[in-house]
């Protein structure tokens, strides 16, 4: 039996993957959009441990939820995408530097 | 309650939502030549879902459709404040895209979206409404930023934001899971009860707030959370800076006390630890680095920041009076951005924005009146008396003495001291400098007569502060 620590474990260290993923990459906005996924994930797998071990059906409704506006996220987030690489021709996240101050 | 029943203090939400999905087939129909039409028609709903909200005011709270939507005379007034706001915020910036050709039903029908999400937001009765509402508000702002697609700055701009509003939404979405794991509700209400029943989840609790206090600050811009702002106030369309800037802070402003106060009043003292860090950080950074600005809406981003600071301040107080102060302090604030935005949007040109600050060189001499109307803007962001953003200030500053925190009323006054430099630095480019061009200002008489209402409001509302306060007042229940 997996006791509720050991998935908030899991889902504590998913979460720190994809924050990680988000500070650390200086390559590709297209890994930023699958951290901010992963991020996602890993709240829904917390929300579906709190929910199995509480007996309570709120969590998983919770989750239907976010994958409904992780989707609608992710859309947005690949058109923003689009439009950037037409006007820039990369999406190299260290050239997104043309506001300072 | 009877489905029928409690649908009806949904009114305003249905009227808005069928009222968007209309405009935006309208929109696709019509085509490009009747698009003041879908500006008309945005101005209509709004005025129909402010008299549909002031319609259905039950006077006292309502919880429906299970505890998910409440209905308050909190809910009441920031809702219809957010559609009145919004009113001339579209106006404006139906001036703008007319000038600059973004020729775009967009712009209308993403911002009716998520004035939608803002009112969702703000009858919000449990963390999941709170959640959806505030998905849909930052989806609409995400693509309302990269809604001038040929610019290389405002798809710059909308990058940054949709990657750091995500994270924001990632964290706060992380600590509504660790609160509902903690407490075994989603229900804002119920969160309160469990909280103030029990004693050994308290580190859980703590770790949740963390992560929640982490996403309302990210979508009030406080620091160490406001990398966004500046870069999007810059590189967006001024028309959509000028939303941005004004209706979504009253938005968070009412998420912010509905999670916190509605939801977690009994850790106030934990979350007011946290939220005076925010504050004076706020308060230092905004007013320190929009000194060093010369682009307007940077400075006016850093000055956003900072006044996100102020306002915190009477959250801080953790006391009813501090709260209708905060709600005070966001009404006039949105009042103050808006009318700044619109004078940028006033000088400006077709082809050129008037976004630096040499831009205001010497107004006073091609436009008397309107160097008149931004020395207004700017004496009430500053806090000069008589103007309605003196008494701003001074009622969050009273209530954080009142709540026993001198030092933070000290450290406020203090920077807003040193905030009222640059806003002075612009009064002083406009009166005492030579115009870098004497062209006359090209605008319409609407453009103008609005503007110019939007300052004298400052002036003579800031005459007679209690009659703003009064209604605040009542929202929280004093």
């Amino acid at each position: 039996m997996i006791a509720l620590q050991q998935v908030l474990v899991l889902g504590a260290i998913l979460f720190c993957i994809s924050v990680a993923g988000i500070f650390i990459n200086r390559k590709n906005v297209l890994i930023l959009l699958m951290c901010i996924e992963l991020m996602l994930l890993s709240v829904n797998l917390n929300f579906i441990a709190f929910s199995h071990f509480l007996g309570n059906i709120h969590g998983q409704v919770f989750v239907f939820f976010i994958l409904t506006v992780a989707a609608a996220e992710s859309a947005i987030g690949l058109a923003i995408l689009v439009v950037l690489f037409r006007n820039r021709g990369t999406i190299n996240v260290t050239e997104l530097d043309s506001m300072k101050g | 309650m009877a489905l029928s029943a409690e649908l009806y203090y949904l009114i305003p939400e249905i009227i808005l939502l069928s009222g968007a999905c209309l405009v935006l087939v309208l929109d696709a129909v019509l085509g490009k030549e009747q698009w003041s039409f879908t500006y008309t028609l945005t101005q209509l709903l709004l005025l129909a879902t402010a008299g549909a909200i002031l319609f259905v005011d039950p006077g006292q709270a309502v919880t429906v459709l299970g505890g998910n939507f409440i209905l308050d005379p909190l809910g009441v007034l920031l809702k219809v404040s957010i559609c009145l706001v919004a009113l001339p915020v579209f106006f404006y910036g139906h001036d703008y895209n007319l000038e600059h050709g973004l020729h775009k039903g967009e712009y209308y029908i993403l911002g009716l979206f998520a004035i939608l999400g803002m009112l969702v937001m703000a009858s919000a009765g449990t963390l999941l409404t709170v959640y959806l509402g505030l998905e849909l508000l930052s989806l609409s702002l995400y693509a309302m930023v990269a809604m001038n697609r040929d610019s290389r700055m405002a798809s710059e701009a909308a990058m940054k934001y949709f990657v750091l509003g995500a994270l924001a939404s990632g964290m706060l979405l992380y600590g509504i899971s660790m609160l509902y794991g903690a407490t075994g509700t989603l229900q804002l209400a119920g969160l309160a009860n469990a909280i103030a029943g029990q004693t050994d989840n308290t580190l859980i609790l703590t770790f949740g707030l963390i992560f929640v206090i982490v996403g309302i600050a990210f979508k009030l811009g406080a620091v160490p959370f406001h990398m966004w702002v500046p870069d999007v106030y810059e590189g967006a369309p001024t028309s959509v800076t000028l939303f941005i800037s004004s209706v979504p802070k009253i938005a968070a402003f009412a998420m912010a006390m509905r999670v916190l106060v509605d939801g977690m009043q009994p850790l106030a003292g934990d979350w007011q630890g946290m939220l005076i860090i925010l504050s004076v950080l706020s308060m230092i950074a905004g007013n320190v680095i929009a000194i060093a600005q010369t682009n307007i809406k940077r400075m006016f981003a850093y000055s956003t920041i900072s006044h996100v600071g102020f306002l915190l301040l009477g959250i801080i107080a953790a006391r009813p009076a501090g709260y209708a102060a905060a709600m005070f302090y966001v009404l006039v604030y949105s009042l103050m951005s808006m009318g700044g935005f619109a004078m940028v949007i006033l000088l400006g040109r077709k082809g050129k924005e008037a976004d630096l600050l040499e831009d205001f060189k010497g107004l006073s001499e091609r436009s008397p009146w309107f160097a008149f109307v931004m020395l207004i803007l700017m004496f009430s962001m500053a806090g000069v008396p008589p103007f309605l953003g003196f008494w701003a200030k001074w009622f969050v500053i009273m209530e954080v003495i009142r709540a026993g925190f001198p030092m933070l009323a000290g450290i406020a006054v203090f920077f807003s001291v040193i905030g009222a430099y640059y806003y002075i630095r612009i009064i002083k480019l406009m009166y005492f400098d030579k115009p870098l061009e004497m062209k006359a200002i090209k605008s319409s008489r609407q453009m103008r007569t609005v503007l110019s209402l939007n300052a004298l409001s400052l002036l003579i509302l800031g005459l007679w502060p209690p009659l703003l306060m009064a209604l605040c007042l009542k929202a929280i229940g004093l």
